[in-house]
């Protein structure tokens, strides 16, 4: 088994470059016994969906005292 | 110039602000390369009206190598520990696992992500969260999330190892996460 610091390194890593068949192996093996890790994952996704949400919504400009 | 194509100036202008700030995190330096964007522009002729697609050309065609030049000049022009965040040393995501390798805080759900979005304070959060993070990280993080550019691509344009690049990506991450849990969940303010 891996633990939980590498899942979250793999987890980072599949936001980026498409894993090997023997990473995502491992990281299903953990993600289906691991609650926290898979609160994790979908925190990483939620947080790659608000950040391009945040880039395709306009700015306010701050008020000029 | 007619007047029509003065209102879609100023609606462009205000999404390219996002954009630049997304990533600069600085007003007065993401003003600096929007008015260079639109200038540019205006020098092609271009007319500010058609929304999302002609947005879409001028942050990839324009904006979007404007913000690597300045990032380029920041690396060169600081030292490392200038820009914060030094190589990898695993410390501050060592601290996040016990011996073996589990979480010290186990991650709790955030609830669905759809309705997550729609709130206005995580979002704010989240840029405040953003614009807390040591620039070299934050800068490869918006360059892949806001950009979407390649890690291969970000690697060429900064001058960066692949595998700096991934540890980078992974701190900006876990500094992101860990921002957002400290300040969304109990209303405080990013430090």
């Amino acid at each position: 088994m891996i633990s939980c610091k590498e899942v979250s390194r793999l987890v980072s890593e599949s936001l980026d470059r498409p894993l090997t068949l023997r990473e995502r192996f491992w990281l299903r093996l953990h993600l289906w016994r691991c609650r926290s890790c898979g609160n994790f994952a979908e925190q990483m996704n939620a947080m790659r969906a608000a950040m391009r949400r945040l880039a395709r919504s306009p700015d306010d400009p701050p008020e000029r005292g | 110039m007619q007047q029509a194509n003065t209102d879609d100036l100023v609606e462009q202008r205000r999404y390219l602000m996002r954009y630049a700030l997304l990533h600069l995190r600085d007003r007065d330096r993401a003003e600096d390369v929007v008015q260079e964007t639109l200038a540019a522009a205006l020098e092609r002729g271009e007319s500010f009206a058609g929304g999302s697609s002609v947005r879409t050309w001028l942050t990839g065609g324009i904006l979007k190598h404007k913000i690597v030049d300045v990032f380029r000049a920041r690396r060169r022009e600081h030292t490392i520990s200038e820009l914060g965040d030094d190589e990898d040393d695993g410390r501050d995501s060592d601290a996040l696992f016990d011996a073996a390798g589990a979480w010290q805080t186990p991650p709790a759900s955030w609830g669905d992500p759809a309705k997550m979005l729609e709130q206005k304070r995580f979002m704010e959060t989240l840029e405040k969260c953003n614009g807390a993070l040591p620039e070299r990280l934050a800068q490869v993080f918006t360059l892949r999330e806001v950009t979407g550019l390649t890690t291969d691509e970000i690697c060429a344009e900064l001058g960066i190892t692949p595998n700096n690049c991934n540890v980078m990506l992974y701190r900006a991450r876990m500094g992101l996460r860990e921002c957002l849990e400290k300040n969304w969940m109990t209303g405080g303010r990013p430090s």
